[in-house]
């Protein structure tokens, strides 16, 4: 079905919806790599006035990619809730999105309808909202989750430790927990990219963090970002394994480029279920995402970067994760260029995360060859932070000497504190009161290391090691 | 999400901090050794920075602004192509450029910097003189060159200025009675480009000397791709790598042309490059 637009004397005519949404698209390098962006401005907005106008229902009948041929297709018409969808089922995009606006859409107003949107029909209604309307909705939506600590509640921003060595060496990523522990970090996970993908380097980083953990007694969860086999072959181990990792993306053939089914994720989840060490909640998935992933391997089947980002998220929904994360600047400025780009790409992802019903969460980051800097991560943080983000990544000094690019700092997670209110989980606030790590004036306090609670931590490296 | 999809080579490394205070007071007239000095021998990550209320201090804002950088100038130095030229001395070298017209559309489109400028394909096979022209011996070609060395830019032009021509000495001298074809310094250039290159000159082999992404404080790291029998569409699977050259930290001269000819007399052998062909294949001797 052609859809079309006319601007001045000129008439646009896109083919199909998949086109409508790619022409529609905000600008990014990687929807010119892959061929779908729009030619200029003003079919941009033609396909966005194009797009106001399409009946929500169209995209339940639209071919994204065949359902025949793509299980994540077949996830999001299988299970798609027509009586959730009820409500809206008369509506445009356009309409959509002045709904979403409007008083009456409140977080419990969304949370019932989010069953009934599909990825597409998110994707398609933040392309025709501006950065402030991206912030306003989301922050309205609460989705909480929880396994020892409770994540996503009112006013409770998290954080991701992300003690990176570039060998794995476990004095290295002992002295990156004490750090990010002095700052109050850590509390949605302390999550560990391996540099070697192996169940052996996987299980003794888990024992190490374990260890620390429950010495310490902190209300946290643990994770070692290895691939979701290594993972299952560890917990045949019996390796203390909290969450199970793994990067996922919208289509059946970029998730084979990751080596993944959803059979494979579900068998995942219920092997860290049978754990059961989650004492709070028993949310065991945690999933990483970002725009450029499809397209990277050559699986984006014509839709735009965002679309097709979107329909990652109908993956992570069909497993109840703890946490999920765009890794917004992480693929480099082939996908998204600058600091506006990734700015803009950010809050698309955590809306509609939120949308969707997911824990949404954020890697503010970039690396050295796009024309970003940490001025544009402060800008996109601090934008996060107003839309109700559920956490952030957090690394020394922002700056990753394993995987080589800047994320947020520990530092960062104080500046969200003290500029919008912001506090840690509850059970991870009261620990961070019960060792004497927050003031009178509620803040953390700065205190020398040998004299720091968790300072004592330092005894334990050359037990790791 | 592991491993950045770009095939200009993975950055690797990172500076050690600028610490924090190197001491802590205790009692007047008494001080003892900061923690951290010893947490920060087992990790080059910034820890241990200290706070100015809630941001980084002064020293180790501006050390981070400093690196970063350093990195991005990395990216967008112009090679100059007349300094190599002189650093070849002896070898005749010739310039080529992808199809990438500048360093922003290089950046943004991966796609054009793997494949040659209009014309350029031409004027490397007409410039390339091919061995049995001159009647040299060849070791392994039965035509064209045994081996072609591209020196691209990548995404760090420093890398390739600083290291490759003493990369590519290294090398030729560790293989004796091979023929090597001009030099060919390849500008908005990707890994990929080496096969149209490669093809064009017809070699055997074409090993691409490339700057790699510059990670916070190692800017100047250069990665080896070797591949046999380069044409355009070959799979990176198709391809052996050694990356982090860079000395004194990375890896020596000396030590990347010995691993490199190594490869290349295996992969002689077995008449592949790529997965089939091991890292730690045994030397052939001299």
């Amino acid at each position: 079905m052609a859809y079309s637009a006319t601007v001045g004397s000129v008439r646009h005519v896109f083919p199909d919806l998949k086109t409508v949404l790619a022409r529609a698209s905000p600008m990014r390098s990687g929807d010119v790599l892959a061929g779908v962006a729009a030619g200029s401005e003003q079919e941009r907005v033609a396909a966005q006035l194009a797009l106001a106008d399409v009946a929500l229902r169209d995209f339940l009948a639209a071919d994204f990619v065949p359902y025949e041929d793509d299980e994540v297709t077949r996830l999001i018409i299988d299970t798609h809730d027509a009586e959730a969808f009820a409500p809206v089922s008369h509506m445009t995009v356009g309409e959509l999105r002045d709904w979403l606006l409007s008083y009456d859409a409140d977080g419990t107003a969304i949370a019932a309808l989010s069953p009934g949107l599909t990825p597409e029909m998110a994707a398609a209604v933040s392309k025709l909202m501006r950065n402030r309307d991206l912030i306003q909705v989301a922050r309205r939506i609460r989705v909480m989750t929880a396994f020892r600590s409770t994540l996503g509640g009112e006013g409770v921003m998290s954080t991701r430790l992300q003690p990176n060595h570039p060998t794995d060496d476990p004095r290295g990523v002992v002295a990156s927990i004490i750090d990010g522990l002095m700052y109050g970090c850590g509390d949605a996970v302390i999550g560990i990219n391996p540099a070697t993908d192996s169940p052996v380097a996987t299980i003794a980083l888990l024992q190490m963090i374990d260890e620390i953990r429950e010495t310490y007694e902190i209300p946290t969860q643990s994770c070692v970002l290895s691939h979701v086999t290594t993972s299952i072959t560890c917990m045949e181990r019996g390796a203390p394994m909290d969450l199970v990792f793994q990067s996922i993306a919208g289509t059946q053939a970029a998730n084979a480029g990751f080596g993944i089914t959803l059979d494979l994720l579900a068998q995942a989840q219920e092997a860290a279920l049978s754990l059961k060490r989650g004492t709070v909640g028993d949310d065991v998935m945690y999933f990483e995402t970002g725009q450029g992933a499809a397209l990277s391997a050559g699986a984006h089947f014509g839709m735009d970067l965002q679309t097709v980002e979107t329909r990652a998220y109908a993956v992570a929904r069909a497993f109840k994760p703890l946490l999920v994360n765009t890794v917004v600047g992480f693929l480099g400025p082939e996908y998204l260029y600058d600091g506006k780009q990734i700015h803009r790409a950010g809050l698309e992802d955590h809306f509609c995360g939120k949308l969707l019903g997911l824990p949404m969460g954020c890697d503010v980051c970039y690396t050295n060859h796009a024309e970003a800097d940490q001025d544009d991560m402060d800008t996109l943080l601090t934008s996060l932070g107003a839309a109700g983000c559920t956490f952030f990544i957090t690394v020394p000094g922002s700056d990753d000497v394993m995987l080589g690019y800047q994320s947020a700092s520990y530092h960062d997670a104080l500046y969200v504190r003290e500029v919008l209110g912001t506090r840690p989980a509850p059970e991870f606030e009261a620990w961070m009161q019960r060792m004497g790590m927050v003031g009178v004036d509620g803040r953390v306090r700065e205190l020398p290391v040998a004299q720091h609670p968790v300072g004592a931590l330092a005894e334990l490296r050359e037990h790791a090691a | 999400m592991s491993g950045a999809a770009d095939d200009a080579g993975a950055g690797a490394g990172a500076s050690a901090p600028a610490s924090a205070a190197s001491t802590e007071p205790t009692e007047p007239g008494l001080r003892v050794v900061d923690p951290w000095l010893e947490l920060r021998r087992f990790t080059p990550a910034r820890i241990g920075l200290g706070r100015a209320g809630d941001a980084l201090a002064t020293k180790d804002q501006l050390a981070l602004r400093l690196a970063h950088a350093q990195a991005r100038d990395a990216v967008h130095a112009a090679l100059d192509v007349d300094a190599i030229r002189g650093a070849l001395d002896g070898h005749e070298v010739l310039h080529v450029r992808s199809a990438a017209p500048d360093r922003a559309t290089y950046l943004q489109r991966p796609d054009l910097g793997r494949v040659l400028a209009e014309g350029e394909a031409a004027r490397l096979r007409s410039a390339a003189v091919p061995v049995e022209a001159k009647g040299g011996p060849a070791v392994g070609a039965t035509s064209g060159f045994d081996l072609a060395f591209v020196l691209a830019d990548g995404l760090s032009p420093v890398a390739v200025q600083e290291h490759a021509a003493s990369v590519l000495r290294a090398t030729v001298s560790a293989l004796p009675g091979w023929s090597v074809a001009p030099v060919v310094v390849a500008t908005q250039a990707r890994v990929a480009l080496g096969d149209p290159i490669g093809e064009a000159i017809g070699a055997r082999f074409v090993v691409v000397l490339v700057g790699e992404r510059p990670g916070l404080s190692a800017a100047d790291s250069l990665g080896l791709y070797l591949t046999y029998e380069p044409r355009t569409g070959r799979r990176d699977s198709e391809r052996n790598c050694i990356s982090n050259v860079r000395p004194p930290v990375g890896l020596s001269y000396e030590a990347a042309g010995h691993k490199l000819a190594t490869l290349l007399r295996e992969g002689l052998r077995l008449g592949l490059t790529g997965v089939g062909l091991k890292d730690e294949g045994p030397s052939l001797g001299a």
